[in-house]
C-alpha cells in the first residue's frame, strides 16, 4: 500500500472522475445551482436574514422546516438515481446500457442511503420537530441548541455523501456494506469510507434528536397533558424515538467495528483472522429492522391525525392505537432474523423468527381498523391529506401482506434477494412512509407558513405518485416470480424485459409526480395571497396546534395551554361555538426565549471537515476538525446570556390580532 | 419579590430535572453502544486463530489496580459533586485534581498494557478475539479520555464563571457520566478479565 501524501492524504487528481461524463455533469450542475442560489442570496442581501432566522435559529419550528427542505432536496437526488437504474435495466437486456457496472453498483447504494437516512429520516426528524412541541402545547423542545445541532450534522453526512459524487467515488456494497465485500481487501477505494463517516456523523444527530424528543416528551408537557390525552402523532414520535435511542447506538457501534476493520486491521468481519461476517449481518439488522419503524411509526401518527381531522371525529380507539403503537415499539427489537433466513441460522431459529414477523401484522392490523373505523360514520372531507391517507391504507395493506408472505422461511428461501423483496419493501415505504410524509406536509404546511398549498396541484401529484407506484412496483413482483434478482446491471432473459420497461415507465410517472409537487409549491408561493390562511386553523382541526397563529409566533403560545382531554382544542371550540361566549382575556407574562446561536452550523463544519479527512487520511486535518467541534462547544458553553425576553405588551399585541383574526370560527353554522 | 425567585428557582429545579433526565437517556444509548461490544467480544471470545486466549495474556494484578483506582475516582468525583453543591470551590478543586490523577494511572496503566501486549505479537491485528477485546477495553478508555477532558474544562468553568445554575446542571451530567463509566468497567472487568483468566 502506498504511503499517504502527508498534507493531502489520500487524496489526488485522480480521485476526480474527468473520465466519466456523467457524475462531472451532474456535480458541476449542482454546485451550479448551489453556488447560484447562495450568490442570489447574498447580492440580494439577505444573507444576514438567513443567517440569523434560519442557520443558527434553535426554534424548533425553523429547524424542522429546515430539515424538510434538505430532505426533498435529497428526494430529487435520490429520485434521479432511481430513474437512470429503471432505464438503464430498462435497456440492459443483452446489453451494457449506458451504465457501467462500477457506476451502477454505485447508483443503487447511493439510492438506497439517501433515500434511508437523507430524505425519509430528516423528513420524518422535521415533521417531528416542527409539530410535536406545538402539539405538547409548549414552547420549544428540552434542548434547543442541541436540536440545531442535530439538524446540522445530519446535514454533514448528506454533504459527504454528495462529495462523494465528485471526489473520489461512493460505495458499491448496496445501502447496508455487507463484508466481506465492504473490506479493505474488497472494497480498497474511499467508497464505502464514503458511507461509513457520513452515517456515523448524521448518525450523531439523529441520537441527539431521539435523546432531545424523549425528554421532551415525556419531561416537558404542558400543564395538564397527561399522557393519554397526547395527540396520536405525539405517541408515535415518542415509540420512534424511542427506537431511535435504542437502535442508532448499535449502528454506531456496528460501523465503528466496519471502520477498526478498514483502517486499523481488526478482524470484526474478516474472512481472516477468525472473524464472523455473520455478526455484521445481525448486528446491523438489530438496528435495521427498528429504524423501518422508526419511519414508519410517524407516518400512522400522521394519517390518524389527519384521518380524524377530516373525518371530524374523534380518533376510534384511541387506546388500542397506543397499545399498538407500543406493542410494534417493542417487537421491532424481535424480528431482526428475518432479514436472513437463508443465511443458516437453522429452522427452530427460523421459526421462531418467522412466527414474531407475522405477529407485528396484529398490532398493525389494529391500527388499519381504527382508521377504517374512524372514516365510517364521519363526514369525510376529501382533501389532499385524506387522499394520501387512503391511497396509503390501500397500498399499504397490499404491501404489508406481501410482508407476511416473505416472513414465512420457506417462501423466503424461493423469494429472498429478488426483485419481489424490492417490490415489497418499496411497497410498504413508498406506501407508508412516504405518503405519510406528504400528507403530512400537505396538512401543517398552512401551519408552518400562514397559506396552504394548491389543492388542485396536489390531487394531481397524488394521482400521478398512487398509480406511478403501482406501474413502476407491480412488475418487480412479477419479476421475482420469474427469478430475477435484484441490484442486475444487466441480463439475458428477454421475458424480463416487458416488466422492466413496463417499470421504467412507472417511474416515469412518479417523476411527474415529483415535478407536480416542486410545482405545487412554487405556484403556492406565488399565490400565496389567495391561499391565504388568517384563522390558524384552515382544517377545523382537534389538537393544540391549530389553536396558536398560522405561523405560530417564536414562543408558540403567548399563555401556555391548560388541557382537559384528549383533542382538547376541539371541545373548547365546540362549547365556544355552542355557548357564543369568548373565553376571558387571558393575562400575558414576557416569555424567556433561548438565545439562537451558531453552535450547530459550526459544530457541522467541523464534523464535516473531520469527515472528510477521515476518509482521504488527511491526519493533520483530522486533528483541527477534533479540536475545532471541541471548541465549538467550549465557546457555547463559556456563554453568558442563554435566553432573550419577549416583552409582555409585544405578546399581548401579536395575540390580541390572532384572536381577531379567528373570530369568525367560532360563530354558529356549518364550518368551512 | 420572594415569590419571583421561588418560581425562578421553581424553573431552575425543572431544568435541572429535565437535564438530568435527558443525559440519563444518553448513558442509556452509550450502555447500548458498549452492549453491542460486549456481545461482540462474547461472540469472538474463543475465535483466537491459533493465537493467544485470554488466560495467557491477562494479569489481574494490574487490572486490580485500574479497578482500584476508578472506584476511587468515582468516590472522588461524588466528593467533588458535594462540595460544589456546597459552594466549597477549594474541596471542589482539590477533589477534582484526585478524580484526575486517579483516572489518568487508570488511563496509563491501560495504555502500558495495550502496549506489552502488542510488543508481544497479541495485538488487535492478531485475531478476532483481540479485536474484539481491544475494541471493548479501548472504547471503554475512550470514554474516560473524553471524561478526563470534560473534567478539565468543567474545572475551568466553574474557576471562570463560579458554580452557576448552568455549570451545576452540567457538572451533574459529568458525573453520572463518570459513574457510568465505572458500571460499565465493573461489567468489563467481570466479563473480560474473571471470567478471561478463568481455568
Amino acid at each position: 500500500m502506498p504511503t499517504d501524501d502527508p498534507v493531502w492524504g489520500k487524496l489526488t487528481w485522480a480521485a476526480i472522475p474527468f473520465d466519466s461524463p456523467l457524475p462531472i455533469i451532474a456535480s458541476v450542475v449542482v454546485a451550479a445551482v448551489i453556488v447560484a442560489v447562495l450568490g442570489w442570496v447574498v447580492i440580494k442581501g439577505h444573507f444576514p436574514y438567513v443567517w440569523r432566522e434560519w442557520f443558527t435559529s434553535v426554534d424548533h419550528k425553523r429547524i424542522g422546516v429546515m430539515y424538510v427542505v434538505l430532505a426533498f432536496v435529497m428526494l430529487v437526488r435520490g429520485f434521479a438515481d432511481a430513474a437512470m437504474m429503471r432505464i438503464q435495466q430498462a435497456m440492459a437486456l443483452n446489453a451494457p446500457g449506458f451504465l457501467p457496472p462500477e457506476h451502477y453498483d454505485q447508483i443503487f447504494s447511493s439510492h438506497g442511503t439517501l433515500m434511508i437516512f437523507f430524505v425519509a429520516m430528516p423528513f420524518v426528524i422535521g415533521l417531528t420537530n416542527f409539530v410535536v412541541p406545538l402539539q405538547l402545547g409548549i414552547r420549544d423542545v428540552a434542548f434547543p441548541t442541541l436540536n440545531s445541532v442535530s439538524f446540522w450534522l445530519t446535514a454533514t453526512g448528506a454533504l459527504l455523501v454528495n462529495i462523494s459524487l465528485f471526489i473520489g467515488e461512493f460505495a458499491r456494497t448496496g445501502w447496508l456494506p455487507y463484508p466481506p465485500l465492504s473490506e479493505i481487501a474488497y472494497s480498497p477505494g474511499v467508497g464505502v469510507d464514503y458511507y461509513l463517516w457520513s452515517l456515523q456523523i448524521a448518525g450523531v444527530g439523529t441520537l441527539l434528536t431521539g435523546i432531545n424528543f424523549v425528554t421532551t416528551i415525556l419531561k416537558t408537557r404542558a400543564p395538564g397533558m397527561a399522557l393519554m390525552r397526547m395527540p396520536m402523532f405525539c405517541w408515535t414520535s415518542l415509540a420512534s424515538n424511542l427506537l431511535i435511542v435504542a437502535a442508532f447506538p448499535v449502528l454506531t457501534a456496528t460501523l465503528t467495528m466496519l471502520l477498526l476493520d478498514r483502517y486499523l486491521g481488526f478482524h470484526f468481519f474478516t474472512n481472516e483472522g477468525g472473524g464472523n461476517v455473520m455478526m455484521f449481518m445481525n448486528l446491523i439488522w438489530a438496528w435495521g429492522h427498528p429504524e423501518v419503524y422508526i419511519l414508519v411509526l410517524p407516518a400512522f401518527g400522521i394519517f390518524s391525525e389527519v384521518i380524524a381531522t377530516f373525518s371530524s371525529k374523534s380518533l376510534f380507539g384511541y387506546r388500542s392505537m397506543v397499545v399498538a403503537t407500543m406493542a410494534i415499539c417493542v417487537l421491532s427489537f424481535m424480528v431482526w432474523l428475518h432479514h436472513f433466513f437463508t443465511m443458516g441460522a437453522g429452522a427452530n431459529v427460523n421459526a421462531v423468527f418467522g412466527i414474531l414477523s407475522t405477529i407485528i401484522a396484529v398490532p398493525t392490523g389494529v391500527k388499519v381498523f381504527n382508521w377504517l373505523f374512524t372514516i365510517y360514520g364521519g363526514r369525510v372531507r376529501y382533501n389532499v391529506p385524506v387522499l394520501w391517507a387512503i391511497g396509503f391504507m390501500i397500498t399499504f395493506v397490499f404491501g404489508g401482506m406481501t410482508g407476511v408472505l416473505l416472513a414465512l422461511p420457506p417462501i423466503d428461501f424461493l423469494m429472498h434477494n429478488s426483485l419481489f423483496l424490492v417490490a415489497h419493501f418499496h411497497n410498504v415505504i413508498i406506501g407508508g412512509v412516504v405518503f405519510g410524509l406528504f400528507a403530512g406536509y400537505t396538512y401543517w404546511f398552512p401551519k408552518a407558513f400562514g397559506f396552504r398549498l394548491h389543492e388542485g396541484l396536489g390531487k394531481a401529484a397524488f394521482w400521478f405518485w398512487l398509480i406511478g407506484f403501482y406501474v413502476a412496483f407491480l412488475p418487480l413482483y412479477v419479476l421475482g416470480f420469474l427469478g430475477m434478482t435484484r441490484r442486475m446491471q444487466q441480463y439475458d432473459n428477454p421475458a424480463w424485459q416487458p416488466w422492466l420497461i413496463v417499470a421504467a415507465i412507472g417511474a416515469g410517472l412518479i417523476a411527474i409526480g415529483t415535478v407536480l409537487l416542486i410545482v405545487q409549491l412554487y405556484y403556492s408561493i406565488r399565490h400565496r395571497k389567495l391561499l391565504t390562511d388568517l384563522t390558524g386553523d384552515p382544517w377545523d382541526g382537534r389538537t393544540l396546534e391549530w389553536s396558536t397563529s398560522s405561523p405560530p409566533p417564536l414562543y408558540n403560545y403567548a399563555v401556555l395551554p391548560e388541557v382537559m382531554a384528549l383533542d382538547d382544542y376541539w371541545i373548547r371550540k365546540e362549547r365556544q361555538i355552542d355557548s357564543q361566549v369568548e373565553s376571558p382575556a387571558p393575562h400575558y407574562e414576557a416569555i424567556e426565549v433561548p438565545r439562537n446561536s451558531p453552535t450547530g452550523i459550526s459544530c457541522a463544519f467541523f464534523a464535516a471537515l473531520l469527515g472528510f479527512a477521515l476518509i482521504w487520511h488527511i491526519w493533520w486535518l483530522v486533528a483541527l476538525g477534533a479540536f475545532g467541534a471541541f471548541a465549538t462547544f467550549v465557546v457555547f458553553a463559556w456563554r453568558d446570556r442563554v435566553e432573550d425576553e419577549f416583552p409582555a405588551a409585544e405578546v399581548a399585541r401579536l395575540d390580541r390580532q390572532h384572536l381577531a383574526s379567528r373570530r369568525h370560527v367560532a360563530e354558529p353554522g356549518p364550518a368551512s | 419579590m420572594s415569590a419571583t425567585v421561588t418560581a425562578d428557582q421553581r424553573l431552575s429545579q425543572a431544568k435541572r430535572i429535565t437535564v438530568g433526565y435527558g443525559f440519563w437517556i444518553f448513558l442509556l444509548s452509550d450502555i447500548v453502544m458498549f452492549a453491542c461490544f460486549f456481545a461482540t467480544y462474547a461472540v469472538l471470545v474463543g475465535a483466537t486463530d491459533g493465537g493467544p486466549d485470554g488466560r495467557q495474556l491477562f494479569h489481574l494484578d494490574g487490572v486490580a489496580i485500574e479497578t482500584a483506582c476508578l472506584l476511587a475516582s468515582s468516590f472522588t468525583c461524588g466528593l467533588a459533586s458535594m462540595a460544589a453543591g456546597n459552594r466549597n470551590a477549594i474541596t471542589f478543586y482539590v477533589a477534582m485534581a484526585m478524580t484526575l490523577g486517579l483516572g489518568a494511572v487508570f488511563l496509563g496503566m491501560e495504555a502500558t498494557e495495550f502496549l506489552s501486549m502488542a510488543a508481544r505479537g497479541a495485538g488487535p491485528t492478531r485475531s478476532a478475539f483481540l479485536s474484539a477485546f481491544f475494541a471493548l477495553v479501548g472504547c471503554h478508555g475512550v470514554h474516560v479520555g473524553v471524561g478526563l477532558l470534560w473534567l478539565m474544562t468543567m474545572v475551568a468553568q466553574v474557576y471562570a464563571k463560579g458554580f452557576r445554575a448552568d455549570i451545576l446542571r452540567r457538572l451533574l451530567c459529568f458525573t453520572l457520566f463518570w459513574h457510568a463509566l465505572d458500571i460499565i468497567w465493573v461489567a468489563l472487568f467481570t466479563v473480560v478479565y474473571l471470567i478471561g483468566v478463568a481455568p
